[in-house]
């Protein structure tokens, strides 16, 4: 259960730049007439990227005056289902939730279609084999985001002739996020043989693993150019090792990581970190804007993925001092 | 001593299959004014575990076993780096998480020693709870500090050389020194055998009991400190997360019985060698990360049948005696998955 906690804080990603959805404000929607109440489920309150994202769904609920039942389960499955079946009886308008695990919905999402409200899956996906038990999941694409990843570095070493030594911290093995990251990065990479992956392992996207894992890469491989971390914390401790061994990150080795966090983004700017692929959490106004459709009764697709940002150095000291989670 | 020899021979075939695959394995060097080189590494991220290590020998010594180690290396972790980046001085931070880490160590023994709960529940409780208490202390966020003071006890460097190992070393000492010159030991390994008979024969076997529970926080609360120092941040989710059952592994490959009453300080450490240096092979090497715990779980169960008597007699000699393995060989193997 505690690595479930410990991974959820850096597995779970929603993507959706802060901007995007404001404009579905109450008074754009105001033809729909009544009020909306939504229930919502979280995870938890794990991480900062966690609590970011519970403030999002809050703050943008408020603005787009939809009323919000909130709950948090706690990373237990048990109290979700408690508390989707408390919002069945309110007979809210519609449910929103973020599964703690993939399985084991189908009965609570078949008493919610059987009460007719319609629920929305936010940034994790159930494995539930009837689609029709939820309107849209709306949630990022780690496999896009491994993408953004590599086709940096191919823009980076696009003049260079020598082969490229990368090195790639893993996130927690199995991991729908270490998966997808690992998958998309490899799949841009693998277009020009000059890209090397000398050694991956997983750091279990955090920051002590990544710096003793790193440390044992640097002795293994005399001669790393890059490395791809899969979250910002295991980039973090790589960079204390990389530093431990007199090198200079950004430089000697250049660095990609994913998610933007605080300190990952303080890094960027520092010109430690090289470049990073944002896995935003403040997913709230466009939970709003669907909610409101579904509720209407209109289409929606299946599957919502919003545009995802990355930051380059540049960028990332602009935009350092707004940064909210 | 003999009973070294094995886990000895094991750390020595890790280390050559090492050289193997990095020739420059044993190099040591001295870079940036500090000593550089995968035998350090070693040395310095198996450090946290030794220490670990240690105050669970002397908890299993007395026949008991200590589950909230991990959670306790999480609090002490997340208490020192809340203090720092509230402007607290390094010395305030580090006494204040050490003394909660006595406190909550003295929780325990007076768990099993006061009320009578056995171990392995009694320290359940504080290994669950703990944990939520580190998330409440950190209010579930990463604590990044920036103190190159408190940088020094997991990260830093004096005359070249870690400064965690030092801490081991002298950690060591004082443990060897209390618990084989002077009598602790002896009434440790007493209590561990029958505590109702020690305290008949005049043993304070009550005192003993909490006094090796609150020594075994007080390692890991150590081991916390060097854990979150070296990358100056405190993670309440995952710091020392399974560092117990690591800890117990290495207890038991150095020779230390599960039933208390004997122990071996030298071969925890040698334990605790092993699973550091297995690891580091791990990374070296590059075993898939899918298949690094079958790769660590079959390490250690060649560890353990070599080390049990009767399956050295019966495959290395070829006679057919057919005692038992032994349900410690067995437990062992668990204790790594």
């Amino acid at each position: 259960m505690l690595v479930l906690a410990g991974l959820t804080a850096m597995s779970v990603a929603a993507c959706g730049s802060g901007g995007s959805g404001g404009s579905g404000g109450s008074g754009g929607g105001g033809g729909g007439g009544d009020a909306i109440t939504m229930g919502f489920s979280q995870v938890g309150a794990e991480s900062g990227w966690r609590t970011a994202n519970t403030k999002s769904v809050q703050d943008s609920a408020k603005s787009a005056g939809v009323t919000l039942k909130f709950s948090d389960a706690q990373q237990k499955q048990e109290n979700q289902i408690k508390a989707i079946r408390s919002y069945i009886q309110q007979k809210v308008d519609v449910i929103a939730f973020s599964p703690v695990v993939e399985s084991g919905w189908d009965t609570v999402l078949k008493e919610a279609q059987n009460a007719k409200i319609p629920v929305i899956l936010t940034d994790r996906a159930v494995d539930s084999k009837d689609t029709s038990l939820y309107k849209t999941f709306l949630g990022s694409d780690f496999i896009e985001e491994g993408k953004k990843a590599g086709q940096w570095l191919v823009e980076e070493y696009k003049d260079a002739k020598d082969p490229v030594n990368i090195v790639e911290l893993q996130g927690t093995t199995g991991s729908a996020p270490a998966n997808d990251r690992k998958a998309g990065f490899g799949e841009v990479i693998a277009a020009d043989p000059k890209f090397k992956i000398i050694a991956t392992q997983t750091g279990d996207f955090t920051r002590a693993k990544g710096k003793e894992v790193m440390e044992a890469f640097l002795k293994a491989n005399p001669d790393i150019d890059v490395l791809y971390a899969h979250n910002d914390d295991m980039g973090l401790g790589a960079i204390e090792a990389i530093e431990g061994a007199g090198k200079v990150p950004g430089q000697d080795i250049k660095i990609i990581t994913v998610d933007a966090v605080k300190d990952g983004m303080q890094a960027l700017s520092d010109g430690k970190i090289n470049f990073i692929v944002e896995c935003s959490p403040l997913l709230g106004p466009q939970l709003m804007d669907l909610a409101k459709q579904v509720v209407k009764g209109e289409q929606v697709p299946p599957r919502v993925v919003t545009e995802e940002t990355t930051f380059t150095q540049e960028q990332a000291k602009q935009v350092l001092s707004t940064r909210q989670y | 001593m003999r009973r070294l020899v094995w886990p000895a021979v094991v750390l020595v075939l890790l280390l050559a299959l090492n050289l193997f695959f990095t020739p420059s394995f044993f190099s040591i060097e001295v870079k940036d004014g500090h000593l550089y080189g995968s035998l350090i590494d070693i040395l310095r991220f198996g450090a946290p575990l030794i220490l670990v290590s240690l105050g669970m020998t002397l908890v299993i010594a007395t026949g008991g076993i200590d589950l909230s180690v991990g959670s306790v290396v999480a609090i002490s972790g997340a208490l020192a780096c809340l203090q720092i980046s509230q402007d607290a001085s390094v010395f305030t931070a580090v006494t204040l998480a050490l003394g909660l880490c006595l406190v909550l160590g003295a929780w325990n023994g007076f768990l099993v020693a006061g009320i009578g709960i056995q171990p392995i529940i009694a320290t359940l409780i504080l290994m669950v709870a703990g944990r939520g208490l580190a998330q409440l202390i950190t209010d579930g966020q990463i604590i990044t500090v920036n103190s190159p003071a408190y940088k020094v006890i997991g990260g830093g460097y004096w005359l070249t050389v870690p400064f965690g190992i030092l801490i081991v070393l002298g950690v060591l000492a004082i443990t060897a020194f209390l618990t084989r010159r002077l009598a602790l030991g002896l009434l440790i390994e007493s209590v561990g055998s029958n505590a109702e008979a020690s305290r008949l024969a005049g043993i304070r076997a009550r005192g003993i009991i909490i006094m090796v529970y609150a020594f075994a926080a007080l390692c890991a609360g150590v081991a916390g400190l060097m854990i979150s120092s070296n990358v100056s941040s405190a993670d309440g989710n995952n710091a020392g997360l399974w560092i117990e059952l690591d800890a117990i592994l290495a207890v038991v490959i150095g020779g230390t019985s599960l039933a208390g009453g004997r122990f071996s300080l030298g071969g925890t450490v040698l334990g605790a060698l092993i699973i550091q240096t297995l690891t580091t092979t791990i990374y070296s090497i590059g075993v898939p990360p899918e298949t690094t715990l079958l790769f660590k779980a079959l390490v250690v169960t060649a560890v353990c049948l070599v080390q049990s008597p009767s399956f050295r007699a019966k495959v290395l000699r070829g006679r057919g005696r057919t005692a038992p393995p032994g349900p410690a060989a067995e437990k062992k193997v668990r204790v790594s998955l």
